[in-house]
């Protein structure tokens, strides 16, 4: 185990937290350590905004990938309407800022010593912890679908190998082909996402295999954008899309990935050549192992700061999070981000804690100079996250070509501006 | 409140420490941290951040407050003929609300004291 030396200055206060002496004693024991676990739209939002909020607080960021590649946008690369590496961020402007980065896995967390034990061995201790872990598969809560599974027949739903192997798969299916996926129950990453991977892959498809179709079998009766996305795929795409609800005998309940077929809940099985399996999900495992997570395997949060519910100094962010009515979205965590980096600030600081405002907006492209949103607008009421009632709400069906084209606009400057935001500055 | 420096004066161990801080954690770029700060914060997600747009999306920082002051106001009103989603997002926020986020993006940053 590698002690640096704040930990041994922080271990020669053992059993007390430096945070519970007066400032000046504070100043004297080093100054106050927070730990980020995850490098996504959530941790690194968090880590740049705690050295805004508080320049003399150290914020050390745990993410294992050198350079992080976002979900938002990667169905635009399975399109061929983005390249891979525009969707890569590094982790330069995050040190710039003065946050430590350390790639590395974190395998454990110690919330009664306050430690982290990463994958390279070393140990760090926290002050305050923030976990922002994303989510995990729950691999063979869909019978069939394990980690191997999606070797044959792939989630891609977290982006990275997963993607580039989707990718790869549509590009050498032939034309007439058929492209199946799965869609499960809520709560899941991205609630639109599915639909906009269904456009993406029809916009391929109509300019390199016209000939081909798209099947999506869902767990569910109705879905994000429902309306928009229909109006949308029909506009553009003709029928190629077609979607079957859980009513409709959509949903999957075997996945046999050798044979890349599926066989839904009456059992009709639909054969596919390129099979997209997108599982039930639970917060990442770091969650559960601090013991932030309950019985849903998500992690309940404190409305007005996203302090874990279940461990004091722990916070959590983003789609490991029970946040409804926010979705699981990087818009939403990046909010979440920032509300938790001023409160950490605030209590590190002794200042008065501000007032929570959370926010989305979900851009979903369903062709190029085509594109439609959701919006909303939380904050913490009486202990909950609210939506004002009237307020945010989806693009308007009778929205004209030049409103579909702005749209379209606005998503990718969307995309540069939280970047720029997060990493790239 | 008491201000962060005024916190730090006391400690020459403090006053080390910041002069060690990179140029990120300098006294020109010590952020507010207020409720109207938090409130700003969400804007930075599409208008870039400090309301210093990257792309298409309109940047806010530096323009005068009562344009933005309109601008918002005409939003929430749905009175904005090329408002896409502004529309939708600004009727979950009072006058007070917009009042305070045309001022804080109105102050142009080359220029602010540190408050």
């Amino acid at each position: 185990m590698a002690y640096t030396r704040r930990t041994i200055l922080g271990g020669a206060l053992a059993g007390t937290s430096t945070l519970m002496l007066p400032s000046f004693l504070r100043a004297q024991a080093g100054a106050a350590e927070v730990v980020v676990v995850g490098g996504g739209f959530g941790g690194a939002t968090a880590a740049r905004y705690l050295r805004h909020y508080a320049p003399q607080v150290r914020v050390t960021l745990v993410e294992p990938a050198q350079r992080f590649y976002t979900c938002p946008f990667s169905n635009l690369y399975l399109a061929g309407l983005r390249t891979w590496d525009s969707i890569g961020h590094d982790y330069d402007g995050l040190r710039a800022a003065g946050v430590t980065v350390v790639h590395a896995r974190a395998d454990s967390v110690d919330t009664a010593a306050r430690t982290v034990r990463l994958s390279s061995g070393q140990t760090l201790r926290w002050d305050r912890l923030v976990l922002s872990p994303g989510v995990d598969m729950r691999w063979g809560a869909l019978d069939g679908y394990d980690e191997a599974a999606s070797a044959r027949a792939p989630h891609a739903w977290k982006a990275g190998e997963q993607t580039l192997l989707l990718r790869r798969q549509l590009e050498a299916m032939p034309d007439g082909g058929r492209f199946v996926m799965t869609i499960p129950e809520n709560p899941f990453r991205c609630p639109p996402g599915p639909y906009e991977r269904a456009a993406m892959v029809a916009h391929y498809f109509k300019r390199h295999k016209p000939r081909s179709k798209i099947l999506l079998l869902d767990a569910k009766e109705n879905f994000s954008k429902q309306g928009l996305f229909q109006q949308g795929w029909k506009a553009l795409y003709g029928d190629m899309i077609e979607w079957v609800k859980q009513s409709d005998d959509g949903q999957v309940m075997r996945v046999d990935a050798a044979k890349l077929e599926v066989e839904t809940a009456f059992g009709e099985r639909h054969q596919a050549d390129v099979l997209n399996v997108i599982p039930p999900q639970k917060a990442g495992v770091i969650a559960e192992r601090a013991g932030v997570t309950n019985a849903s395997g998500w992690a309940p949060v404190k409305a007005e700061s996203f302090e874990s519910s279940h461990v004091e100094g722990v916070y959590v962010l983003g789609d490991a999070t029970i946040a409804a009515p926010m979705p699981k979205s990087g818009f939403a965590a990046n909010t979440q981000g920032k509300v938790a980096a001023a409160a950490i600030a605030a209590d590190l600081l002794g200042r008065p804690q501000p007032t929570a405002s959370y926010a989305n907006t979900c851009y979903s492209l369903i062709g190029p100079g085509y594109g439609i949103s959701v919006a909303g607008v939380y904050r913490a009421e009486g202990g909950r996250l609210v939506e004002p009632e009237g307020t945010g709400g989806v693009s308007p069906m009778e929205g004209d070509a030049a409103f579909r084209d702005a749209e379209a606009r606005y998503s990718a400057a969307w995309y540069a501006a939280i970047s720029t935001d997060i990493w790239d500055r | 409140m008491p201000s962060f420096f005024a916190c730090a004066r006391p400690s020459r161990l403090w006053t080390a420490l910041l002069l060690a801080l990179p140029v990120a954690g300098t006294a020109a770029d010590t952020a507010i941290l207020n409720n109207v700060a938090v409130l700003a914060a969400t804007c930075a997600n599409c208008h870039g951040p400090d309301g210093r747009s990257p792309g298409a999306i309109p940047s806010l920082r530096g323009l005068p407050a009562e344009h933005l002051l309109r601008r918002m106001q005409a939003f929430k009103a749905g009175k904005a003929a090329d408002a896409t989603v502004m529309t939708r997002l600004m009727t979950a926020y009072d006058d007070a609300q917009i009042h305070d986020l045309a001022q804080w993006f109105s102050v142009d940053l080359n220029n602010k004291e540190v408050r």
